[in-house]
């Protein structure tokens, strides 16, 4: 199943900050009709250098259902709408991030003698489980386990399951916090 | 710690600690007519109401004014599960420290928000009229008080109400009470599962109807329609669910005041003793006290007795507008009943976060038997007194299961193995809920606990609770109709909620009830205090009994009126 732009842009909006305006006009869109946003911003937000969003993606990869596509520009939109913007908790939030991606690519290198990013998916998916993140409790001032499930792992899989195509894949066109608007509650399994 | 400082950053009241550093002015209001002290919707409707008149109107508010901008993130937090639910809000910390000695645990920082809006923040926006025979508990079923106004007194301050919040509504439901015109919107549609229901509720003879729902079915008074987050309780970022920011935000621009960070120690009468004087609040830059001819305590059910035991004085020895000894007194709140499972049908769960259908049926008569084509509810089994039950409202739930983001964030799979977890999990899930109300008890109260203080060092309200056994008699029988209604659906039931598992729905009623006698009431019918002039409690406090129904369009109705008393005094 590919992920569309308008999934990447309402993951992003649905979490991100300031992007209120931007919520409401992509709910307001039919499906398949393009929105105006900020997805040219994929790639590279204010203070997010390249490394962060590559790892993501390497992690996605990873932890993803084989059966998404797209994986590239979901994930980097969705780091660009989340940690480019300014102010104190984002900064917060992107220097925890960043500190718990280069600890996970210190014990890449470590193990492996390879960053993250260079690496196939099953290694990656089994370097996250020997850490412990598979079980860990996201806690931000937890364990090594627990930071990268907080900030990486559950990252992803935020970004992924509030979207439409995430959504989809498990059944639910308009899943919790998407902003799908108010008709298809009444529509049933088979619409 | 402050409870708020967790929110310091995020909100636009900035900081905490010696001086807010946000620029806003917490100097007391000169020559102010009315001081209102708590931004719930109770509060602001009031101030809204007494603005819009032309009076000088400040309100004092403990909690932060929130950042709209921030609801997304308050989602995200409502979301993952590295955040307890209450720190959506930033509720919990030293500024709102409790205790709970009584029987039952009450978990009161889950239960309240502090802040512009109050706990409208959080809720569900579910609203409901109460029934004529609400008022007359004492006089149609011989337990409780009878209120000292009827549904007929109530009745156009409900009409207001739901023009003031934005009701959606449809006039479907054959139990409720008297309407004089229609709700402003249009009612939500019923959800796929509701239908579902609607036949087998049909085959028992039980009757499924709309619920009147605050939230913008259309756009309406400048906010958006539902765009379908499904996260309305405890964030609505959309605003399409009503808060009560809508009404500080209406105030403000009819020239009242709202000042935040600013919660009210005490207040201080005159030399008579017999009408408040000042406000003494505290502020991030220090205490002040505000003056007004009229004073409205709205500081929800359980802070509005708090402050007033916290004001006692030589002129009121147990506590402000307290000579009948009722404040804190007669704490009630609505509990729970749900019963769910799974069918081996896809149910379309977890798409919005409110309800669409309920039924009323068993509110007058909760222990009647129904009969339809396909059988029926069997009528109660009790001893058959009058007034053994209370009312039941039932509601069919569109958000029974786990929400698949909430599993996978949950989950110790990823990848393929996680996706077809998700996907056996979510589907077929179906339940119902209900709430009953309780009874007033002397017993049950908000006291002070005078050996734990909060931020400011006062000591912290003491939750003394439990449940009686009418309360669950009641939950029984709710539980039985549910389980008949699952049952003719050919659920696999797999749990329920019932007296033992049962928790409160956060409506904090009673402890400060109204009545006519000054000797066991505390306010009269325009919600004045018997003992204090010019003092206004307008909360569901005041509720002599609970009801079945969320309180809030009741507390608004009530606001309203009290406003147009104060109006006339001013
Ligand atoms: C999770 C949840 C769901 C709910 N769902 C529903 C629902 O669906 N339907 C319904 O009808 N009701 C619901 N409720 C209840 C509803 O929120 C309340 O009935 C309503 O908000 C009460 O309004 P109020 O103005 O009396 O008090 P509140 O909204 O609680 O506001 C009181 C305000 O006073 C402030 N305050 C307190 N003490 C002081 C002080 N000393 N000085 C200054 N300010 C002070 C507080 O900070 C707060 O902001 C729900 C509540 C919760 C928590
Ligand atoms: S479902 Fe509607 S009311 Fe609820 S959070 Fe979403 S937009 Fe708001």
């Amino acid at each position: 199943m590919e992920l569309t732009r308008r999934d990447t842009l309402v993951a992003a909006a649905g979490t991100g900050v300031s992007v209120g305006g931007v919520a409401l006009s992509i709910a307001h869109s039919e499906p398949g009709r393009e929105v105006s946003g900020s997805a040219s911003t994929a790639g590279a937000g204010k203070g997010v250098d390249e490394g962060l969003p590559a790892m993501f993606v390497a992690v996605a990869r990873a932890i993803y259902p084989d059966r998404v596509e797209g994986i590239g520009e979901l994930v980097r939109t969705y780091v660009a709408e989340q940690f480019g913007a300014d102010g104190e908790k984002v900064e917060f939030r992107r220097t925890a991030t960043r500190e718990t991606a280069r600890e996970l690519d210190e014990l890449a290198a470590t193990r492996h003698d390879a960053s993250v990013v260079d690496l196939d998916p099953e290694t990656v998916s089994t370097l996250l489980r020997e850490v412990g993140a598979d079980v860990a409790e996201p806690d931000p001032s937890g364990t090594f386990a627990q930071r990268l499930r907080l900030y990486v792992v559950n990252e992803l899989h935020y970004a992924l399951y509030t979207s439409p195509t995430g959504g989809k894949l498990v059944g639910i066109e308009n899943p919790i916090g998407h902003p799908g608007g108010a008709r298809s509650y009444k529509r049933g399994p088979s619409a | 710690m402050s409870g708020s400082s967790g929110d310091a950053g995020s909100d636009s009241a900035g900081g905490a600690g010696n001086g807010s550093g946000d620029g806003a002015d917490r100097r007391p209001s000169k020559g102010a007519d009315v001081c209102v002290i708590g931004s719930g919707p109770a509060g602001t409707l009031i101030a809204n109401e007494l603005a819009g008149k032309g009076h000088d109107v400040v309100v004092l508010e403990a909690g932060p004014r929130f950042d709209f901008d921030s609801r997304p993130e308050r989602m995200e937090r409502a979301i993952r599960p590295s955040h307890s639910n209450d720190s959506v809000w930033g509720m919990g910390g030293e500024r709102d420290a409790f205790s709970a000695s009584g029987e039952r645990y009450y978990p009161l920082n889950a239960a309240r928000a502090k802040g512009v809006g109050g706990s409208t923040l959080r809720w569900q926006g579910m609203v409901m009229r109460l029934h004529e025979a609400d008022f007359e508990r004492r006089t149609r079923d011989g337990v409780g008080a009878d209120w000292p106004l009827s549904y007929g007194d109530l009745q156009p301050y409900y009409a207001r109400a739901e023009r003031e919040l934005g009701v959606a509504g449809a006039a479907d439901n054959p139990f409720a009470p008297p309407r004089e015109q229609p709700a402003p919107l249009p009612a939500f549609d019923p959800s796929y599962s509701d239908a579902i229901f609607a036949e087998a509720c049909e085959r028992l003879g039980v009757t499924t109807h709309s619920v009147s729902n605050a939230r913008n079915s259309e756009s309406y008074d400048g906010r958006s329609a539902c765009v379908g987050y499904g996260t309305c309780q405890p964030v609505c970022p959309s605003g399409a669910k009503y808060d009560a920011s809508t009404h500080a935000e209406k105030a403000e621009r009819k020239g009242g005041r709202v000042i935040d960070r600013a919660p009210v120690q005490r207040l201080e009468t005159d030399a008579s003793g017999t009408r408040v004087e000042r406000a003494i609040y505290a502020t991030p830059d220090g205490e002040h006290s505000q003056k007004a001819r009229q004073f409205v305590v709205a500081c929800g059910g359980v802070e509005t007795p708090r402050l007033l035991l916290l004001s006692e004085s030589e002129d009121h020895p147990e506590g402000l507008a307290n000579s009948s000894g009722a404040v804190g007194k007669y704490f009630m709140d609505h509990l729970f009943a749900g019963t769910g499972g799974t069918l081996d049908r896809e149910t379309g769960q977890n798409h919005i976060g409110f309800i669409t259908s309920e039924t009323h049926q068993f509110y007058d008569e909760p222990g009647q038997g129904t009969n339809g084509a396909g059988g029926g509810i069997p009528a109660w089994e009790g001893n058959g007194r009058k007034g053994d039950l209370g009312p039941i409202k039932l509601e069919f739930l569109n958000y029974a299961g786990p929400s698949p983001v909430g599993s996978a964030l949950g989950s110790e799979q990823w990848g393929d193995e996680l996706l077809s977890s998700l996907r056996s999990e979510y589907g077929g899930h179906i339940a119902m809920g209900g709430l009953v109300g309780q009874l007033p008890r002397a017993e049950h109260r908000i006291a002070l606990d005078r050996s734990t203080t909060d931020d400011q060092g006062n000591p912290v309200p003491d939750i003394q609770w439990s449940i009686d056994d009418r309360t669950k008699r009641t939950l029984e029988r709710a539980n039985g109709i549910q389980r008949a209604i699952l049952e003719e659906l050919g659920v696999d039931i797999s749990w329920s909620v019932g007296p033992a598992e049962t928790g409160p729905a956060y409506h904090h009623m009673g402890t400060t009830r109204m009545g006519t006698d000054p000797a066991t009431s505390v306010v009269d019918a325009r919600l004045r205090t018997h003992d204090v002039a010019n003092l206004t409690l307008a909360s569901s406090s005041v509720f002599p009994t609970s009801g079945a129904m969320n309180p809030t369009l009741t507390i608004a109705a009530l606001a309203l009126k009290a406003a147009a008393h104060l109006d006339r005094d001013l």
